[in-house]
């Protein structure tokens, strides 16, 4: 292979030395030093993780905040717009991984460890009235019911599918450069993402005082709860991110032709949405 | 284009930070190759340290060294400090270093992330390893004891340990994640005009598919620790029968990322092979295109043959005989990489310098670790070795065999490109023949041990063992004082001893980073060459 000495003149973006993913890593350091001592009953654990907490917080504002001022000051081309896009996909991907290895428990659960238990002699049952039954009501012995499907999670499914509608919209706008419509439909899908939380976190609430499905309540409740909770960790995300924006774009950030940061989020978006859907279907409906 | 680019891109030497500050704030490639390296050599040193101590404990039967706890503590950092902080790093390294040079580009596509993808690392080492400390302050019972595979029940039940090594693989895991997907849009996007992706150095293959791997498997080791994490301290029972769940569950998500993981540690100095023994055979690369195929298919099987770590964990026949055969069908393009590179030496000028000293003891020990994998991917005869010693030895000529073997090949080699000075000739080939005959000494005894009966993570065993594992034992002392002279070669030649090296360094070689002076200046390529 021979380089010829002819060059290219195109020049690629590298960012001038950081100080906050080294800062940002050592905050994490703390938050786990601190959930691990605060899980084994050391007190002093939650400190430790909250100062973690407010230096990530710290760290990762001041991060963006350079990455948007690269952005807006133009140092951004087509060369740089296509590696974030690129990087952004490839994230996604490694969070449809993180999704498919739950949905892939919940297979395992329901078609082999409790089928598999209860093909046992029945003096080894793993708790009174065990059955094998899915959803499988677990060791709790309080009475047990799951989420009916077509009442909140159902409402739910409309919400999400509408804001992933709101959001296209709102994309449209942005391409024809209407600010005012932009916002509105923005604001739309931040404030449909919003009431879907308040109605998870509903929902969340009665399933532990009213339904008996908790997390303890075997692997049903364990599985439903970290499903929904992954899910819904991921739509509060995107509801920040949403946010921020919002807030970018009434201080007048982006254009037509340049706003990956936009896209990005509303690509985390649709995926989120993509994921609702596939809950609903197996975790709450069949 | 535009001068502001030059200003915030190629920013003037005066004003970078100086120090300390440099190496915490860098974005640049090779700064953070060197980051990764360096890392990779510690993590190196301290988990032989762990490695030195167990076969001191095992020198001879009865020995009261160590506690049967802090033996299990020992194994199990060793595992984890050899696979995750001195492997992985040390690979991840050489990418850094080396993909932008040998595909032509300015610099990794996105340099902070590459920074903060380092920086997790020393984190998630000091989470690991923080437990021994808040022992002597009273807290817990020291790190993790349940063996690297950190199986359920025993991880469920164990110590505080367990909960600091399940954060640490978190931050392990973010940071392979942003590494992998920084490698991947770095090679997809960065390569100079004319560096069409099946004229990459096989190097940059090799790498590219670990990120792919990386990509798909780790993710599921990150949701079965959140999963331990759960069932330790929130009251799930994902692997517990007591609640509905089922303790093999946790194999089937270990595993399901520790077999590709395997592949994630052999394959990027199976490409450091390919780069180094054209050179010394003065004959290009044979089958290029074989060997990248081959690299597909084994990412490709290297999914889903998972299970045959659990032929005594209870599977039916049908899954037994599935993960058998797909098991015993990865040595096809593995045995095709075997022959790629027996078939470039073939009748080639050869010399023996340092590097191809070590490719080609990895050809040989790793051929051993692949030979004896098809003994234990035998489901039958697997219920007599599995967790024994032969499955130590297995992985260890696997593992050291292969990836250790071929990293240290890749630091020979590239040494003199990243410092501008040779090493010590004489020395490497000291060190290239104590390591030869210090690691068949301790590993190929305990192929015997373990086919004795002898099994693994035990402090103490019966008498028959005792003469076998003083030999074991003598070897691994030789292997380690060996390592020292790698040590020295490097610390000599970063400290500007030795001969000055010539920009293509060994008379063979080629590709891009050897056009290059040595040691490169700190930005290359600001204007991309084309390729030929
Ligand atoms: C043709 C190639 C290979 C085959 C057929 C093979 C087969 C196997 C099998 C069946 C086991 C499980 C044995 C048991 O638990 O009883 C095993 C364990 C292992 N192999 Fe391999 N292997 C191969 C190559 C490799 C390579 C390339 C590596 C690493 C670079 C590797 C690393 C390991 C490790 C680390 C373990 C043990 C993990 C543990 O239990 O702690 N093997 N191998
Ligand atoms: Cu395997």
């Amino acid at each position: 292979m021979s380089a010829n000495t002819a060059a290219t003149t195109r020049r690629y973006f590298v960012p001038k030395p950081s100080p906050y993913p080294a800062l940002l890593s050592f905050a994490i350091m703390l938050l786990a030093i601190g959930l691990a001592l605060r899980v084994n009953g050391y007190p002093a654990g939650q400190w430790i993780a909250w100062v973690g907490l407010a230096s990530i917080v710290f760290a990762l504002v001041r991060w963006l905040g350079n990455v948007i001022g690269e952005s807006e000051g133009g140092f951004y081309h087509k060369w740089e717009d296509r590696s974030f896009r690129l990087g952004m996909i490839w994230f996604i991907i490694s969070e449809v991984v993180l999704f498919a290895t739950l949905f892939g428990v919940l297979f395992y659960e329901r078609n082999v460890s409790v089928p598999w238990l209860a093909s046992l002699d029945t003096h080894f049952t793993p708790w009174p009235h065990f059955a094998d039954a899915w959803p499988t009501a677990g060791p709790l012995g309080k009475s047990f019911a799951t989420v009916n499907p077509w009442r909140i999670p159902a409402l739910n499914t409309l919400l999400l599918l509408s804001s992933g509608a709101t959001v296209t919209r709102a994309h449209h706008w942005l391409k024809h450069d209407r600010r005012g419509a932009l916002i509105f439909w923005l604001a739309a899908t931040i404030l449909l993402g919003v009431i879907f939380l308040v109605l998870q976190a509903n929902e969340f609430y009665e399933a532990y005082t009213e339904l008996g499905l908790t997390l303890g309540s075997g692997v049903y409740g364990a599985t439903f709860f970290a499903l929904t909770g992954l899910h819904g960790f991921h739509v509060t995300v995107g509801v920040v991110m949403l946010t921020a924006i919002l807030v970018r774009i009434v201080r007048g950030h982006f254009d037509p032709s340049h706003h990956f940061a936009f896209e990005a989020v509303s690509w985390y978006w649709h995926f989120v949405d993509v994921v609702w859907m596939l809950l609903f279907v197996f975790v709450y409906w069949l | 284009m535009s001068s502001a680019i030059t200003d915030l891109g190629h920013h003037h030497a005066h004003d970078e930070p100086k120090g300390l500050a440099r190496w915490l704030t860098t974005t640049n490639h090779k700064d953070i190759g060197i980051l990764y390296m360096l890392f990779g050599l510690t993590m190196f040193l301290l988990g032989g340290v762990f490695a030195e101590l167990i076969r001191v404990q095992l020198i001879h039967p009865a020995n009261h060294l160590v506690t049967p706890e802090v033996y299990n503590q020992i194994i199990t950092l060793h595992g984890l400090v050899m696979v995750f902080g001195a492997l992985m790093p040390v690979t991840a390294g050489f990418a850094n270093y080396l993909i932008p040079m040998m595909i032509g580009a300015p610099d990794m596509a996105l340099p902070r992330l590459n920074n903060w993808g380092f920086w997790l690392l020393p984190p998630a080492a000091i989470v690991l390893v923080l437990p021994f400390i808040l022992k002597l302050f009273g807290i817990g019972n020291g790190p993790v004891d349940t063996g690297w595979t950190m199986y359920a029940p025993l991880s469920v039940q164990g110590g505080l340990g367990v909960d600091f090594a399940i954060f640490a693989i978190f931050l392990l895991g973010a940071s392979s994640l942003m590494a992998s997907i920084n490698i991947v849009v770095t090679i997809f996007n960065l390569r100079a005009p004319g560096m069409a992706l099946m004229k990459m150095p096989l190097f940059v293959w090799s790498w590219l598919m670990t990120s792919f791997l990386l990509i798909a498997v780790f993710p599921a080791l990150i949701a079965g620790s959140a999963m331990l994490l759960a069932d330790r301290h929130f009251g799930t029972h994902f692997f517990s029968a007591a609640g509905g769940g089922d303790p093999v569950l946790w194999e089937h998500l270990f595993w399901f990322f520790g077999h590709p993981e395997v592949y994630i540690l052999l394959f990027p100095t199976a490409g450091i092979l390919s780069q180094i023994l054209p050179t010394f055979a003065r004959k290009p690369i044979f089958g290029y295109r074989a060997q990248v195929y081959s690299y597909w298919a084994i990412a490709a099987l290297s999914v889903v043959v998972w299970a045959h770590h659990m032929f005594t964990s209870g599977m039916p026949v049908a899954g037994q005989l599935y993960f058998m055969y797909s098991t015993m069908l990865i040595s096809v393009p593995l045995a095709i990489l075997f022959f790629c590179w027996l078939a470039t030496i073939w009748k080639g000028s050869l010399t023996f310098e340092t590097p191809m000293l070590f490719a080609l003891g990895y050809i040989v020990l790793f051929g051993i670790g692949g030979l004896t994998g098809l003994v234990l991917a035998d489901a039958v005869a697997d219920q007599q070795y599995h967790n024994s010693f032969f499955l130590v030895a297995h992985f260890h000529y696997a593992l050291f065999g292969g990836p250790i073997m071929g990293v240290i090949a890749g630091v020979y080699y590239w040494l003199p490109k990243i410092t501008g000075r040779m090493y010590s000739e004489r020395l490497g080939k000291l060190h290239f023949w104590l390591t030869m005959i210090g690691f068949n000494i301790t590993f190929m005894s305990q192929f015997f041990l373990g086919v004795a009966g002898m099994p693994r993570r035990i402090p103490d065993y019966a008498l028959q063992f005792a003469p076998l594992n003083l030999v074991s034992s003598l070897g691994a002392f030789l292997l380690g004082a060996a390592q020292l002279i790698l040590v020295y070669n490097i610390a000599r030649a970063w400290a500007g001893y030795g001969q000055p090296a010539t920009s293509q360094v060994w008379e063979g070689a080629h590709g891009l980073e050897f056009t290059l002076p040595s040691p490169p200046p700190h930005h290359t390529f600001d204007e991309q060459p084309v390729i030929a």
